[in-house]
């Protein structure tokens, strides 16, 4: 059975690139080192949710046409809109996404991809602030402090904290595996204790009780790695945390220009802030400043709540602050395998990294209005092409609601929310496994994804399906104006 | 009798099993059952009068669904529910985005009640109900 080797996995930011994969009978039937999105991914790609023929709206049924006939009713529907949006983008190659920023200037339509609905607040603050930041394979081999807030990487990068933070053997930091396990081990027996005295006192099971709030002296004092995670609540990351951080909900933004303060060595005349005393906040930044290399991770509990790019204008800040006294990094958690990849094509090619309007025949930024969910709330395009994306499962239900009252076409393997509201589906390979690309880690790292199986015969690559569409508009704007002379 | 209510703050997230439903494909059932859940913490279902995996009506300015409600495991945090990312969120999330693009998805002000008299909706019957193409 052969053995496919340093496979680039293509579900998280991650981008994991140490997957084996066994192939048997020209199908992936077992994975390797994966985590369990992986898994599910290599294995189920190809389930019975696998679109393999181009399919068109008629009489509200969808019916099998040919890719052909698919390619130019997209064509036709991108050509005879005003104002399209163009929307996804982040779980395709970079290769596709240059085709579909081509596509985008031929139409004049908007161009976004869900950085829009994630680190979008943190793209426009890094604009403001600027960052200072590193590879993930420095903080393996260095970070002595690793702090995730508003992250929970347990759940939403399920390697991310083995491979690169805490539980990773580096060079200068040693893995905190082991202290991990004996950890669990006492908190089974905890438990198990606890539940024996219900059971002898037949006390009603009720909430187990908030954990006592230890004070951070007592573990970041300690030598060696150290995790702390910072969020609204407990979360599986902050039950492996060395130090857990519950702060109020929409209370972030304070936090951090609290802590910002004690690296200034300013005095805080209040004894609580966001629901943290002030005393342990203190012995965080003392722990923070003694660090020799420190890595604040956000995630969307920064950028989705109140505050949104204020609360990254004041992490990034912070981590602006922490330099001054010690080596500080922040990075944000990006979700899917390549929407780092999304933003550096768009940037390389418009001069900006989501969000570009291209209707006036130019490039054009401005979130907020040229974002995605804005065009929608306000009801302004008329098509929408999505590809490598789920927008009618992933953007707030009265943005979809303009979304799909017009002509929809989705490029995508899968038969998911937004295809089963589509005018023209087209079916493609799935990058990474049956299309071959480039994508970016969260650190910015290009990485190769692999071909590994051959698509169903018919199916093309995102790329492909593209560079069809685009010559078919061309073909078809060659025509509308040899008409209009 | 009238059915509790309560005021809670609404956060939406990944879980793994939504995640892994997910890659499963958003046809499929693991992907129903993980995303269309809400975790409450267990003196809130108390208060409401319920066991876990009772439906309940999660209300907020932008809409209403029903849900599955399952004890929370990351209990305690009163007054605040969980549910994963999905359509069965997004039919009731904040689509304000404050002129930065970006919703408002997490820390909304919603209200839960118990609606075990109604039915939890498959994903095409959700979409069906919210999205009429006209």
């Amino acid at each position: 059975m052969p053995l496919v080797r340093a496979v680039t996995c293509p579900v998280c930011g991650c981008l994991c690139d140490d997957i084996e994969l066994t192939v048997e009978k020209k199908e992936i039937v077992k994975v390797k080192n994966g985590c369990a999105m992986c898994e599910s991914k290599f294995l189920g790609y190809n389930g019975e949710h696998r679109l393999v023929k181009p399919l068109m709206s008629k009489d509200g049924e969808l019916v099998e046409v040919t890719f052909e006939e698919a390619v130019e009713k997209a064509a036709q529907i991108l050509v005879n809109a005003s104002y399209p949006v163009l929307y996804g983008w982040s779980s395709t190659s970079c290769e596709a996404i240059r085709a579909g920023l081509e596509l985008a200037e031929e139409v004049g339509g908007v161009i976004d991809n869900t950085s829009t609905v994630c680190h979008g607040p943190s793209e426009l603050s890094i604009q403001d602030v600027g960052i200072a930041t590193c590879t993930l394979g420095q903080i393996r081999h260095r970070a002595d402090l690793i702090i995730y807030w508003g992250s929970n990487p347990w759940s939403s990068h399920p390697r991310h904290i083995e491979r690169y933070t805490a539980f990773s053997e580096g060079r200068f930091e040693k893995s905190k595996w082991c202290g991990y396990i004996t950890k669990v081990k006492a908190s089974v027996a905890k438990k198990k204790f606890q539940s024996a005295i219900r059971r002898v006192i037949v006390e009603e099971r009720s909430s187990l009780p908030p954990p006592p709030q230890r004070d951070p002296s007592e573990v970041l004092s300690k030598t060696g790695r150290k995790l702390v995670v910072f969020d609204v609540r407990r979360t599986r990351t902050a039950d492996i945390a060395d130090y857990f951080v519950q702060v109020e909900p929409n209370k972030d933004y304070e936090l951090l220009q609290v802590l910002r303060a004690l690296v200034r060595d300013e005095d805080i005349d209040v004894d609580e802030v966001a629901g943290v005393s002030v005393k342990h906040l203190e012995e965080i930044v003392d722990a923070m400043v003694s660090c020799e290399f420190g890595i604040l991770f956000f995630g969307l509990g920064l950028t989705m709540s109140k505050g949104k790019m204020r609360n990254i204008n004041a992490a990034l800040s912070l981590a602006r602050d922490l330099n001054m006294r010690t080596k500080f990094m922040i990075m944000p958690m990006r979700g899917h395998f390549n929407v780092t990849g999304a933003d550096t094509v768009f940037t390389w090619q418009t001069g900006y990294p989501y969000a570009v309007d291209f209707s006036t025949g130019y490039p054009r930024y401005n979130p907020g209005e040229t974002s995605i969910v804005d065009v929608l709330m306000r009801k302004e395009s008329d098509a929408a092409l999505v590809i490598a994306s789920d927008p009618v499962a992933s953007l707030p239900g009265k943005a979809v609601e303009h979304l799909v009252q017009n002509p929809l076409i989705v490029i995508d393997p899968h038969m998911n929310a937004t295809s089963q509201m589509a005018d023209v589906i087209i079916p493609s390979a799935c990058v990474g496994i049956e299309a071959s690309g480039t994508a970016y880690r969260m650190d910015h790292v290009p990485l190769p994804l692999k071909k590994v199986v051959n698509p169903p015969k018919g199916v093309r690559s995102d790329e492909e399906t593209l560079r069809r569409i685009l010559s078919e508009v061309r073909k078809l704007k060659k025509k509308q104006e040899a008409e209009a002379s | 009798m009238e059915k509790p209510k309560l005021q809670v703050t609404l956060l939406t997230g990944r879980t793994i099993e939504q995640g892994v439903g997910k890659e499963q494909g958003k046809a499929s059932k693991e992907y129903a059952e993980s995303a269309s859940v809400c975790f409450i913490d267990l003196e809130d279902l108390k208060k409401l009068g319920i066991e876990e995996k009772t439906n309940v009506l999660v209300s907020t300015t932008y809409g209403s669904v029903i849900l599955r409600a399952l004890k929370s495991p990351q209990a305690p945090h009163p007054r605040i529910i969980f549910i994963p990312y999905g359509p069965w969120a997004n039919a009731i999330v904040d689509p304000e985005t404050d002129s930065v693009g970006m919703p408002s998805l997490k820390g909304i002000p919603a209200e839960i009640e118990p609606a075990d008299d109604k039915p939890l909706l498959s994903l095409k019957e959700l979409l069906k109900t919210m999205f009429k193409k006209e």
